[in-house]
């Protein structure tokens, strides 16, 4: 079917403007991808699925311009033991990386990796998989014209996180990358993500996760109040395997996170959660797509947004049991503390159920601060200020607890503790 | 010590007066405990001196050491001395109990210009004080209030007030929901505090915790005023005849 004219025009325009690159062993599956997307087309408002966030800054062949942030606080995740990978504007920095290797770990880069690969099995596979029932033509985009990213095999317990460093140094970058987790069964990782990447940045990460394997991921987004991203995660899990995912979200004008995860082998778990505060001319997007797809398996999904002075937050999470998915317990929450009138917090939790043996349940809120609480921390001589904040990181607790090691929860909580008392000057 | 002359409060959302022109001067060292009838203001009395929104005074005065407290933030008026034990302490939902409490004797050290207590020195005096009160460790880590019982809260309450050591006490019903025992910890920690600097305000339904906590007046509170002062027997005609008498007399 022929797509309407002003999608055509657009994705013409965006393709027009890319280069794909040639050869290796992704070739094949690049090509499919770009097959996909000319045949859905690029996002637009009318697009169902992008009803609360406009997609045409993301879509448009030039990234718009994003300021640098200027910081001299040190970055997230500092203190932590870790194999650092940096990519400057999307490029990979050798110098600054440390030597790509760890025991029960290989790492490739997409941009070189060898000829034949095990990555083939997955890069783009999954995201293939993601696109039903909803497409997701940004991240078909990313498996088509990847420049790089990092392709990761996990054969036993890795000793210690990997760190993926995104660095913006140029007000116009437009970075895009793709990376590729295997966890053999009884594997286990952490990775790590920080930094605001580039201007714009579609970044897509498949994730597949053989029984027994188990993945966690502490994500924090950069601070640069200009940048936007796309950024989509397609994850697998076989028996008793453990997927765990958290991202701290502060700043940025647009940022769209989604998520889909498909639960294939029994007695699996999956937790995605995600914090985000927001100040002004900020807009969050959390799009999660849960399919229970086989026994007794458990998903989370906990997201709670703290906005301010005309911020937008927006949660579109969705739990699908299949047939035969007994014993599923399925828990969402999405809850936004809106710290004034003008800011506002969009959600549309949904539920499909198709087997009849199982707990799930799902809220949204949306809400002030609670006034009884400040009185009562502001008698005991706390001022209005800090108290408000003790408020506002006890309403994140909850997403922030999801993150299993108790050293990354602190990294997040007092990377939101030094937000929050910025805002207050 | 607590000077309260002619004290007219209204409601912010509605018109509605509740205080109409309560006189009362709590002296340091002594405690004044106020009676009286459900609905008559106490607990109004309580938040407008400790500096709840809501409520609007239309006339009269609050000073604490001859400073006007009614113009004070809440925050303020508890550097300077006012502590409410709140007859509904308030729940919150991920904030641990410890870092609250640090947090609050510390920002009021500062507020006063005083030193910070380090975190060693602080859990030293906190430990010692929940033991007293028969607070354990577990509760202490808990977020505040959630899932205390309401005693629990009560001596929370308490525990809170030894370790700011505020120079005006206000207990707002701090005794009820509380076992015989629980009473006894409650006026100890209370006793504990009593000293020349301090004065104490009670707000009681009942004899027993004047039993532990022996007051040197007594006030009678009814419909927004005091209508009647007089020594602890005033307390014990209450218990036995309730306030018909009292009322009928103040008309
Ligand atoms: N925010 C409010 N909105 C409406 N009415 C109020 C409010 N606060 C107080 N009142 C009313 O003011 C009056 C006094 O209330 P207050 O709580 O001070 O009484 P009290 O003496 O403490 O009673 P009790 O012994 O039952 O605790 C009551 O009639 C109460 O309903
Ligand atoms: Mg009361």
């Amino acid at each position: 079917m022929a797509l309407p004219q002003i999608k055509q025009d657009a994705t013409d325009a965006r393709l027009a403007a890319l280069d794909m690159p040639q050869g290796g062993w992704a070739q094949p599956a690049r090509e499919d991808a770009l097959a996909r997307v000319q045949a859905m087309g690029l996002p637009n408002a009318r697009d169902e699925y992008w009803k609360y966030t406009r997609p045409d800054t993301l879509v448009q062949p030039d990234a718009p311009k994003a300021a640098l942030l200027e910081s001299d606080e040190a970055l997230i995740f500092g203190e932590v033991d870790r194999l650092k990978i940096v990519f400057v504007d999307g490029v990979f920095s050798a110098e600054e990386s440390d030597d790509l290797s760890m025991a029960h770990v290989t790492i490739d880069r997409l941009a070189d990796a060898p000829d034949i690969h095990w990555a083939k099995d997955v890069y783009g596979v999954l995201e293939t998989r993601g696109q039903t029932p909803v497409q997701r033509p940004l991240a078909t985009l990313n498996t088509a014209f990847a420049t790089d990213g990092v392709l990761i095999h996990v054969t036993g317990k890795a000793s210690k996180p990997i760190s993926l460093i995104y660095r913006h140094e140029s007000e116009v970058s437009d970075a895009i990358l793709h990376h590729v987790v295997k966890i053999d069964s009884g594997a286990e990782v952490t990775l790590l993500e920080n930094g605001p990447a580039a201007a714009r940045f579609n970044k897509c990460m498949e994730v597949e996760i053989a029984d027994g394997g188990t993945f966690h991921h502490v994500r924090a987004q950069g601070r640069d109040h200009e940048r936007r991203a796309a950024t989509a995660i397609f994850t697998r899990l076989g028996e008793e395997s453990v997927f765990k995912s958290f991202t701290l979200t502060a700043n940025g004008v647009l940022t769209r996170n989604e998520c889909v995860i498909e639960l294939t082998g029994d007695n699996a778990t999956a937790h995605i959660a995600g914090a985000c505060v927001g100040d002004g001319d900020f807009h969050h997007d959390d799009t999660v797509f849960i399919t229970h797809d086989a026994l007794n398996c458990e998903s989370r999904q906990v997201f709670k947004k703290v906005l301010r002075n005309g911020a937008t937050g927006v949660f579109q999470g969705k739990i699908l049991v299949k047939e035969g998915a007994q014993k599923t317990d399925g828990y969402q929450i999405s809850q936004s503390l809106l710290l004034d009138e003008d800011s506002q917090f969009l959600a549309k939790p949904e539920l499909e159920i198709y087997a009849d043996d199982v707990a799930c349940s799902h809220g949204s809120t949306s809400g002030a601060i609670d006034e009884e609480g400040l009185f009562y921390l502001r008698s005991r001589g706390i001022d209005e200020g800090p108290a408000t904040d003790l408020l506002t990181i006890a309403f994140l607790a909850e997403a922030v607890m999801e993150i299993e090691d108790e050293g990354l929860q602190d990294e997040i909580n007092s990377r939101v503790e030094a937000w929050l008392s910025r805002r207050r000057g | 010590m607590l000077e309260i002359k002619n004290l007219h409060v209204q409601l912010e959302e509605e018109d509605k007066q509740i205080l109409k022109g309560v006189n009362l001067t709590v002296e340091a060292g002594k405690v004044h405990a106020i009676m009286g009838p459900n609905g008559s203001g106490k607990s109004t009395l309580s938040y407008v001196l400790s500096g709840k929104d809501g409520y609007e005074v239309t006339d009269g005065s609050a000073t604490l050491d001859g400073e006007d407290i009614l113009e004070m933030e809440p925050e303020e008026r508890a550097a300077a001395g006012v502590f409410l034990a709140f007859q509904y302490p308030v729940e919150i939902p991920g904030v641990g109990n410890m870092t609250f409490l640090r947090t609050a004797v510390n920002s009021q050290r500062k507020a006063r210009g005083e030193e910070e207590m380090s975190a060693t020195e602080f859990l030293k005096v906190i430990r010692a004080k929940a033991k007293d009160l028969k607070i354990d460790a577990d509760m202490l880590k808990r977020p505040v209030n959630v899932g205390f019982s309401g005693g629990e809260k009560k001596r929370n309450e308490i525990l809170q007030m030894a370790m700011l050591e505020p120079k005006m006490c206000i207990l707002d019903e701090t005794d009820s929901g509380l076992d015989v025992d629980a009473m006894k910890l409650v006026a100890d920690g209370v006793n504990a505090l009593r000293d020349e600097g301090r004065g104490f305000l009670v707000i009681t339904h009942y004899q027993r915790l004047l039993d532990h906590i022996k007051p040197d007046v007594v006030h009678i509170m009814a419909d927004g005023r005091i209508i009647k002062t007089g020594g602890p027997e005033l307390a014990l005609e209450v218990e036995n005849n309730g306030y018909a008498d009292l009322l009928a007399e103040a008309v």
